[in-house]
């Protein structure tokens, strides 16, 4: 099978040096920003944070008023991977998530994971490669340098945001495990650790969760390792301290807490699929032409910038979630009506 | 002179009162920013949650009244319907002009296409003939016909439950909580249905 290395992100034209969205700042944030800061009592270190909103991360973060808990990251490049939509707030980034285990309210992951210990952290590589075994996750990180990619995230259940993350491509990591011809896909399984994950004492879904990409899919330059958002490290309830980011598809595929990534020939067994395979397939590339047989899938709640937002949310929902350009040549051929 | 007919009088106001005061809470978060990260979701979800519990809270009037002999419980049942239909109502503009907003014309597509609009739309529709026939002038006229027409109540319930559970994902914890209200609601009724029969029965014997 064919690995796709040579498609250029296009989110956005390339045309001499980028400016992200994020180094404009409008009046109205900045001015925020410095009521905010000033309201924390830093007044003196306002000009400082002002002058170095290099990243997309300082913005949002600044705007919301709320500290970002979380060790900052080094990162190595920005603005490769932009969005021009407004970002979601760090606040609602980390307080608004389906992570089950952690249990199946969105504000209850952000409250019962602060238990969870995300260090030491190992991840087992198996199946089809020449290279498998444990590996820390300071080994599996340490040949790559840290990027920046702002990319929007689309619920399955019609809502969307917009994400700064920090990671790095996943296919770049895979590679280094060098997959044999065997390799068809790729399954990865999220932790499971009852004493510290109490949504796992309820059985709503078939635990470990497990996840799968195609080989070519896992390869794509799009598909993210991520391991921090808005420039600082994974919160828990984000999927500390490692998970997948597939743009084009569902949010649910981006599986959190990987454990185990493995090389398999055969399509791999996926959690939501297996608990009801007509509403979520494998493949759940985002399309609004295909709709979940209980919702509309056409247009999505888009959660993101600031303030008082009650009206005018919603938003067309594009197919593959606006990263057509990109991705739709992976499917050429398919019935994405058939292999939704 | 008193100023209220009898003690039931004299409390329906309060009891107004206290229905509204979920809609004054939703009010009170909506305008202090505190619905959350998806406050429209937010609206939805509370709008209709008390739609449906003030829709078993008539139904469990006849039951209450039963158990506690105290036959002027009856009385604010018509106040309880009432207000089951205005937070459906709220619950439904919610969905059409906050939701959905410009794409408003989507409503059509999701009422005929999406299994839980569709339930949920039609057990509103079915609450506005209730709602329309509920003034004393109206029993009068209707008769034997407003007692069979307001047994309309029971599919609406129905529907209602149902709408809530097929628009969960995977955790049905919640809704089976007032499914299983509903089903202890009706299976007092039809215990007390087959004691009467059988009462009816013996009378018949003898």
């Amino acid at each position: 099978m064919p690995i796709r290395t040579t498609n250029r992100n296009r989110t956005t034209p390339m045309t001499g040096r980028q400016i992200a969205g994020s180094e404009i700042t409008a009046e109205a944030v900045y001015m925020r920003r410095r009521e905010a800061l000033r309201a924390f009592g830093l007044g003196a270190v306002a000009l400082v944070a002002g002058c170095s909103a290099d990243s997309a991360a300082e913005d949002g973060a600044a705007a919301t008023q709320e500290p970002m808990p979380g060790t900052p990251l080094a990162i190595a490049e920005r603005g490769k991977y932009v969005v021009a939509d407004p970002l979601t707030r760090y606040k609602d980034v980390t307080h608004y998530n389906n992570y089950y285990e952690f249990g199946t309210d969105k504000g209850q992951p952000a409250r019962t994971s602060a238990g969870f210990h995300a260090h030491p952290w190992n991840v087992e590589i198996g199946g089809h490669a020449e290279v498998t075994g444990r590996f820390t996750l300071e080994d599996l990180l340490k040949p790559h340098a840290l990027e920046e990619r702002i990319y929007r995230m689309r619920c399955v259940e019609g809502w969307s945001m917009v994400i700064p993350w920090v990671g790095i491509g996943l296919g770049d990591v895979l590679k280094r495990f060098k997959p044999t011809s065997s390799a068809k896909y790729v399954a990865f399984t999220t932790i499971e650790r009852p004493a510290e994950m109490p949504g796992l004492a309820t059985r709503i879904l078939d635990w470990p969760y497990r996840e799968g990409l195609r080989i070519d899919e896992a390869m794509h330059p799009l598909a993210l390792l991520a391991v921090g958002l808005y420039g600082r490290e994974l919160p828990n309830q984000n999927g500390a301290p490692l998970r997948l980011v597939v743009p084009w598809k569902y949010g649910f595929k981006g599986i959190k807490s990987i454990v185990k990534i493995e090389f398999v020939e055969r399509q791999p067994q996926t959690t939501w699929n297996q608990m009801a395979s007509d509403e979520y397939g494998f493949y759940s590339n985002v399309n609004p032409d295909v709709d979940h047989p209980r919702w509309s899938q056409r247009t999505e709640r888009r959660i993101a910038g600031e303030g008082f937002n009650l009206f005018g949310n919603r938003t067309p929902t594009l197919p593959f979630n606006g990263y057509a350009d990109q991705v739709a040549s992976l499917y050429a051929g398919m019935d994405l009506r058939r292999n939704f | 002179m008193r100023f209220f007919r009898d003690r039931v009088a004299a409390f329906k106001p309060l009891f107004f009162a206290l229905c509204l005061l979920p809609l004054a809470m939703i009010a009170w978060d909506t305008f202090a920013d505190r619905l959350g990260t998806d406050p429209v979701a937010q609206l939805e979800h509370r709008t209709g949650i008390w739609a449906l519990r003030l829709l078993l809270a008539t139904l469990a009037i006849t039951p209450l009244r039963r158990l506690t002999g105290r036959r002027e419980l009856v009385r604010f049942r018509r106040m309880l319907g009432l207000f089951a239909f205005f937070y459906a109502s709220v619950h439904l503009t919610t969905y059409v002009v906050v939701d959905l907003g410009a794409y408003w014309a989507q409503l059509g597509a999701d009422i005929v296409k999406r299994p839980y609009i569709t339930v949920g739309f039609t057990a509103w529709l079915l609450l506005v003939p209730l709602a329309l026939t509920s003034t004393r002038a109206m029993m009068r006229r209707l008769g034997r016909q407003w007692q069979r027409l307001h047994k309309l109540v029971y599919p609406i319930a129905l529907l209602a439950l149902l709408h809530f559970l097929w628009l969960v994902k995977a955790d049905h914890r919640e809704p089976l909580v007032y499914c299983a209200i509903f089903v202890g609601l009706m299976a007092v009724r039809v215990g007390w249905f087959r004691a009467r029969a059988r009462v009816g029965r013996v009378v018949e014997g003898a």
